[in-house]
């Protein structure tokens, strides 16, 4: 236990150095993040607007609140090894990693925490200038802010932990990018684009039983406060039984897939 | 005509390297019809609640769904990919290899790279925008199509140019590539129409990178509801932009000094 406290202090240490470096990269990065919710902050702001400022029980100004909050998650559970995983196994980067006597998951969780802790400093005041632009309300009780810690850690781990078996096709297929906007495209089920409240059924229910919306929907709908208490007890649950599912199937995908592998360019 | 002579061996290259590769050609329609769905399902969305969105009907919304992947088809086909490689060549010094040519070097390293499957998006750009006419019931009267076809045209002039300039860059910051991305990014925020988003950020969309002119100015052309001080303003940044971003490639040029050699 001690071993690994030490490899992930030392990665962490890494990585911030690394960021540090491409500072410009993480600026880069910040503008995508912002320009999604802006965009539909504003449609779902102008659609109230031109219905009484009521659509569904969500106005103008909860509207503002689900996005910028789900900004925040969205980047907090964000991950981009769908991306990286296939060059590591095409360019043989993988072999590298698999030489250390440490599961390589490690070090994806602790470069990820490292970037997340250092732009979160910068995504936090530009969600104060929305919320200055756009004047949020939220309807929080206070027992929710402390059940969105869980959540939020539930909903980050559920997220890794599910696109790191995905990008493990990269084991069996060269065209993982097919897969990648597919995943991207129903990846719509987790509220990115708009409250799940809003959906109508057959739409509904697909997103219910999808995963997704316990990656984003879920901490975000809790710190607005749209979320009753038996609500939040069933969803922690959810993302626990997801988490324990995925979790499962990412050593069963892990234990095929490394057996696959058979190094390029070593 | 050696440019056009270039574009057309460029052209021709490209088309043989495709043909090795013939599974492209179905994830290129693959992802094509993901993204297109994913617009489709978000207009229909977003219209469900709602009977028009600041003024934009669901039909003429489709227009400007279509006008997005036809110039997106249109900047990928050849501009965007060739000056993606152009930063990546001068990061690694390999575009002493290019600038040797005996070519003008402005027109080698925009040509020279063609993703010949973004044809598809060009597609079904056409075909989105004539499903959105008929939808509209309106019939497009021969000056309304002239106009659409002139600052659709200078739509992607605008566009090119303004990638050109940020290319450019790369000979002074070296690492630039990233610059795309954000290109890419704010390009997204052209599936619906800029008039839509609060001031800053429609001044964002139209001056700082000029999505609103590529592809809400010749939709609001198709629809019929362009405003002729933007018809000239489409048009003269067609006419200055190029200039400009050849100045600046010149000027970009002399700065530049072989990275390995």
């Amino acid at each position: 236990m001690s071993t690994l406290r030490g490899v992930y202090l030392a990665q962490l240490r890494i990585s911030l150095a690394e960021q540090f470096q491409y500072r410009g990269a993480i600026l880069i990065w910040l503008l995508g993040l912002v320009i999604q919710p802006v965009i539909y902050l504003t449609i779902w702001s102008t659609v109230a607007e031109s219905s009484g400022d009521n659509v569904d029980g969500y106005t103008a100004r909860s509207f503002a609140a689900y996005f910028i909050v789900a900004m925040l998650v969205n980047h907090a559970t964000h991950t981009s090894i769908m991306w990286e995983f296939e060059s590591r196994v095409r360019h043989g980067a993988l072999s590298a990693l698999l030489l250390r006597p440490i599961h390589p998951i490690h070090r994806d969780i602790a470069t990820g925490l490292a970037f997340k802790g250092l732009t979160m400093l910068v995504a936090l005041p530009i969600a104060g200038l929305l919320a200055l632009a756009f004047h949020p309300v939220v309807t929080t009780p206070s027992w929710a802010v402390l059940v969105f810690v869980p959540a939020l850690l539930l909903a980050m781990a559920l997220r890794f932990t599910v696109e790191w078996t995905l990008a493990m096709a990269a084991f069996w297929t060269t065209s993982v990018t097919a897969i990648n906007r597919l995943y991207f495209a129903v990846f719509i089920f987790s509220g990115y684009i708009a409250p799940i409240d809003l959906l109508r059924e057959p739409a509904k229910t697909i997103a219910e039983v999808l995963p997704f919306r316990w990656m984003l929907a879920f901490p975000v709908e809790l710190a607005i406060g749209r979320v009753s208490a038996t609500e939040a007890l069933i969803g922690i649950t959810a993302q626990a039984a997801w988490l324990a599912a995925a979790v499962i199937a990412l050593r069963a995908v892990w234990s095929r897939g490394i057996q696959r592998y058979s190094a390029v360019g070593a | 005509m050696t440019w056009l002579r270039l574009i057309l061996i460029h052209l021709r290259i490209a088309v043989l390297n495709e043909l090795q590769y013939r599974t492209n050609l179905g994830l290129q329609l693959f992802q094509s019809a993901v993204a297109l769905a994913t617009s489709l399902v978000s207009i229909a969305f977003v219209f469900s609640k709602t009977d028009h969105l600041a003024g934009w009907s669901a039909s003429q919304l489709l227009a400007v769904v279509g006008v997005y992947f036809l110039v997106g088809g249109l900047t990928q086909l050849f501009i965007l990919p060739s000056l993606g490689r152009f930063m990546e060549d001068v990061r690694l010094g390999a575009l002493d290899f290019a600038l040797i040519k005996p070519v003008d070097s402005q027109l080698l390293i925009t040509t020279r790279q063609v993703e010949a499957w973004k044809v598809i998006d060009v597609l079904i750009g056409v075909c989105v925008i004539g499903v959105a006419l008929v939808q509209m019931g309106t019939s497009l009267d021969p000056i309304q199509a002239m106009v659409f076809v002139i600052v659709l045209v200078a739509g992607v002039v605008v566009v090119s140019s303004f990638v050109m300039i940020l290319a450019t860059c790369a000979f002074w910051f070296i690492r630039v590539q990233n610059i795309l991305v954000i290109f890419q990014a704010m390009y997204e925020a052209g599936r619906w129409p800029i008039t839509i988003y609060p001031p800053w950020l429609q001044g964002a969309l139209t001056f700082l990178v000029p999505v609103g002119f590529a592809i809400t100015v010749p939709a609001e052309a198709l629809v019929g509801r362009l405003d002729w001080r933007l018809l000239a303003g489409a048009v003269a940044l067609a006419v200055v932009l190029p200039v400009f971003s050849r100045w600046f490639w010149m000027m970009g040029l002399r700065a530049y000094s072989g990275a390995s050699a």
